[in-house]
C-alpha cells in the first residue's frame, strides 16, 4: 500500500532508501544533509530490512566503506554535502574505475570552501566533468521537488547495476530542507546473500566458492590494457546517451524563447515562465533531469526555434557551457543565476530573459553576468 | 637413480601454498612480503575458509597482492583499506575479511581508518607489514622510518625536531577497547616465520569466534630501500628495528601484556 507524508528532502530520500532495498548507507554529518543518517538511525533499518547504517569518521572513510560494500555485490549508498563531496571524489573515481554500483547523494550548498549552508547549484562541473581524477562520468540525476529526490534513490540504483557504475544524485540544500508531500512505494525486498552471489558471481567478491576468483580493482600497470579499460568505460556513457537520458519540455510547442534549469532552478523557473505567458511572452522550459547525459541534441532542435535561450542556474554560470555547446551558437545564449545562498525568484528570471535575451539577443555573457549581480 | 625417480608424491615433504597462484612475485628478491603473503594462504588453506574469506589489498608494494593470493581480493585506495573491509564485514556478517597493508597506508595516510576500525571493533584481520620506509615509490621516508635512518626524502638522516618520531601503531591501537588481539612479529627466520603463522592464524580464529579486531604486524626489510644485501637487511633489521618495533603480543584477548 503507497503511503503519503509531509516531509522534507532529506527524510524522504532516507525513507525512500530503506524501502529501495538498500543494502547499507554509509555516512558523515555536514549540513544541509545531516537528517538523512539522522532520519535512518532513528528508523532503525537493521530492524526494519535488515539495512546496515553507518557513521564514519570521515567523508573519505564513507565512501570507502561503499566502494567496500559495493565491491560485493551489495546496494550501497551514502550522502553529502559539497565540501564532502570535494572529499569523496578520490574514492569516487575508483568507484567509476573499478566499475562498481553505488549511489551518491550531494545536497549542494554554496562554495567554494567551506562557503555557506544555504543552498547552491555549483558544483555542476563537479558533478558532469568528473570531478575526481580520470577519464570518467558519473551518471547524474538532478531532482526538482522531494517526490523526485525520493523516487530518484530506486532509479539510480537500477542504473548504478546495469552498467556497474557510480551514480549521483545532485539535489540541493533547498530541496534537501524544504517539507512536501511525498508518496512512498511499497517496501521492496532487500536481495538475499545467495541471490546476490547468484546475480552478481561473475564479478563480486564474495568468497572464491565454485568458481574462479574475482578481482576488484582500478590499477592496469599495461597501458595497452588500461586504454581497453578506459575505452569501456567511455562505451558505457555513449550507451547512457543513447539509452537513458531524461529530460522534460514545458510549454516548449510554440516557445520563441527558451529558459534551461535543473532542479531548484528549474522549479522556480517554471513560476517563472508562467508569469512570463501571463505577459504575453511565449516563454518554455527544457529541465535535464539527467545533467549526465545531457539533452544536447534537444536543445540543438530548439535551437532552430526560438530566438534566445537563458540558463539559470543558483551559480555563476557552469551548465550555460554545456547549453552553448549544445546549440553550437545558432542562438544567444545568456546566463543568469544567483550564488552564495541567495535563491532568485520568478520575477528576477523573468526579468533576465526580458532584459538579455528580448531586448537584446546579441548580449553576451559578460552582460548576463553583471545582472546576476543584482 | 635417476631425478625424476625421486619427484614422487609418496616423497614430497613440501609443496607450494595452494593458495598462491603461479604469478611471479613481484617483490624485490629478500623481501619479506612474500613470505607473509605465503603464511596467509596457509592460513586460510588450514581453516578451510577460503570460500568465506575476502580479502583487501592496499596501495603500496603489496597492491598487487591480489595477483598472487588465489581468493576474492578488493583493492582499496591508499590507506582506505579497513574502511572497505569495515563496509563487507558488516554487509556479511559470516565472513572472514582481511586487509594486508604496509606501514605508510596503514600508519601514515590511512590512520584515521586504522583506528576507527580498531575503536568500532571491527570484526577484522589487519596484516601490518611494517619495513620503515615507502618501499614501491622508491624509498621515500616512512612514519615508522627510524631517527637517523637515511631516505630520499631524509637524506641526513630522520629527525624528531622536524620529522618527529617514528609511530607505533600497534601500540596505539591497543590502548582502544575495540582491538581484541594485537602482535608484531617477524618472518626474517623460519622459527619468526612459525611463530608468525601461530598470529596471523589466531586472528582469523579471532574472527570466527566475533571477537572483534586483530591486527598483527610484522617488521620486516625492505633490502632495496635500506640499500643492503637481503642478509645484511636482516642483520639491521634485528639490530635496530626490533629495540624499536620490540617483538611479541601487545594484547591478547582484549588484555593488553605487560612488558619488559
Amino acid at each position: 500500500m503507497s503511503d503519503l507524508r509531509l516531509m522534507k528532502g532529506n527524510e524522504a530520500l532516507a525513507e525512500a532508501a530503506i524501502r529501495a532495498g538498500v543494502d547499507a548507507y554509509f555516512g558523515y554529518p555536514i549540513t544541509p544533509q545531516s537528517e538523512v543518517i539522522e532520519y535512518l538511525m532513528a528508523e532503525c533499518p537493521e530492524k526494519r530490512t535488515g539495512m546496515v547504517v553507518l557513521q564514519a569518521e570521515s567523508e573519505i572513510a564513507a565512501i570507502n566503506m561503499v566502494y567496500g560494500a559495493a565491491s560485493t555485490g551489495k546496494r550501497v549508498m551514502t550522502s553529502s554535502s559539497s565540501p564532502g563531496i570535494s572529499l569523496k571524489l578520490e574514492g569516487i573515481s575508483y568507484l567509476a574505475g573499478a566499475e562498481l554500483p553505488a549511489v551518491i547523494v550531494n545536497v549542494v550548498r554554496g562554495g567554494p570552501g567551506l562557503g555557506t549552508i544555504q543552498p547552491a547549484q555549483s558544483d555542476y562541473f563537479q558533478s558532469v566533468k568528473g570531478g575526481g581524477h580520470g577519464d570518467f562520468k558519473l551518471y547524474v540525476l538532478a531532482p526538482a521537488s522531494v517526490q523526485v529526490m525520493a523516487d530518484f534513490v530506486a532509479d539510480a540504483f537500477d542504473i548504478a547495476f546495469k552498467y556497474r557504475a557510480p551514480v549521483l544524485i545532485l539535489s540541493d540544500g533547498l530541496i534537501g530542507q524544504m517539507m512536501e508531500k511525498v508518496e512512498f512505494k511499497d517496501q521492496k525486498k532487500r536481495m538475499s546473500d545467495k541471490d546476490i552471489i547468484e546475480n552478481y558471481g561473475s564479478w563480486a567478491t564474495t568468497g572464491k566458492k565454485g568458481r574462479e576468483r574475482n578481482i576488484i580493482t582500478s590499477l592496469d600497470l599495461q597501458p595497452e590494457k588500461m586504454e581497453v579499460r578506459v575505452q569501456g568505460l567511455q562505451k558505457k556513457y555513449e550507451q547512457m546517451e543513447n539509452e537513458d537520458l531524461r529530460y522534460e519540455k514545458i510549454l516548449c510547442d510554440d516557445a520563441e524563447y527558451l529558459i534551461v534549469a535543473y532542479g531548484s532552478s528549474a522549479r522556480i523557473a517554471q513560476k517563472a515562465i508562467q508569469l512570463g505567458r501571463e505577459k504575453g511572452i511565449k516563454v518554455g522550459l527544457l529541465r535535464p533531469i539527467t545533467l549526465f547525459p545531457f539533452p544536447k541534441q534537444q536543445l540543438l532542435k530548439l535551437a532552430d526555434q526560438v530566438k534566445g535561450i537563458l540558463s539559470v542556474e543558483l551559480s555563476t554560470g557552469q551548465m550555460v557551457e554545456d547549453v552553448n555547446l549544445s546549440v553550437q551558437h545558432k542562438v544567444p545564449v545568456s546566463h543568469f543565476g544567483r550564488t552564495g545562498g541567495i535563491i532568485h525568484t520568478p520575477e528576477e528570471i523573468l526579468e533576465a530573459l526580458e532584459q538579455n535575451s528580448i531586448k537584446d539577443g546579441s548580449i553576451r555573457h559578460h552582460k548576463a553576468r553583471e545582472s546576476s549581480l543584482l | 637413480m635417476e631425478v625424476l625417480d625421486i619427484i614422487k608424491p609418496e616423497n614430497q615433504v613440501f609443496c607450494k601454498t595452494s593458495l598462491m597462484t603461479d604469478a611471479t612475485l613481484s617483490f624485490c628478491p629478500g623481501c619479506g612480503h612474500g613470505t607473509v603473503h605465503n603464511l596467509t594462504m596457509e592460513v586460510i588453506d588450514e581453516l578451510g575458509i577460503v570460500e568465506d574469506t575476502i580479502g583487501v589489498a592496499p596501495v603500496g608494494c603489496s597492491v598487487l597482492a591480489y595477483d598472487f593470493m588465489d581468493i576474492d581480493m578488493t583493492q582499496a585506495a591508499h590507506g582506505r583499506a579497513p574502511a572497505v573491509a569495515t563496509a563487507i564485514s558488516r554487509t556479511w556478517p559470516n565472513k572472514y575479511v582481511f586487509t594486508y597493508q604496509g606501514d605508510g597506508d596503514l600508519a601514515a595516510i590511512g590512520t584515521a581508518e586504522t583506528i576507527h576500525a580498531c575503536n568500532r571493533g571491527e570484526n577484522i584481520v589487519i596484516i601490518f607489514v611494517n619495513n620503515g620506509i615507502y618501499g614501491m615509490t622508491g624509498g621515500q621516508m616512512a612514519p615508522t622510518t627510524l631517527v637517523g635512518m637515511r631516505t630520499s626524502t631524509s637524506p641526513y638522516g630522520r629527525e624528531i625536531e622536524t620529522m618527529g618520531s617514528p609511530i607505533k601503531m600497534t601500540e596505539l591501537i591497543s590502548n582502544l577497547p575495540g582491538t581484541y588481539y594485537a602482535t608484531r612479529q617477524s618472518v626474517h627466520t623460519h622459527k619468526h616465520a612459525r611463530k608468525a603463522k601461530k598470529a596471523i592464524k589466531t586472528a582469523f580464529q579471532n574472527t570466527r569466534l566475533g571477537k572483534g579486531l586483530s591486527l598483527v604486524e610484522i617488521v620486516s626489510n625492505c633490502n632495496s630501500g635500506w640499500k643492503m644485501n637481503p642478509n645484511e637487511s636482516n642483520i639491521w633489521m634485528e639490530e635496530n628495528m626490533f629495540p624499536n618495533f620490540p617483538l611479541g603480543d601487545i594484547k591478547v584477548k582484549g588484555k593488553l601484556r605487560q612488558r619488559k
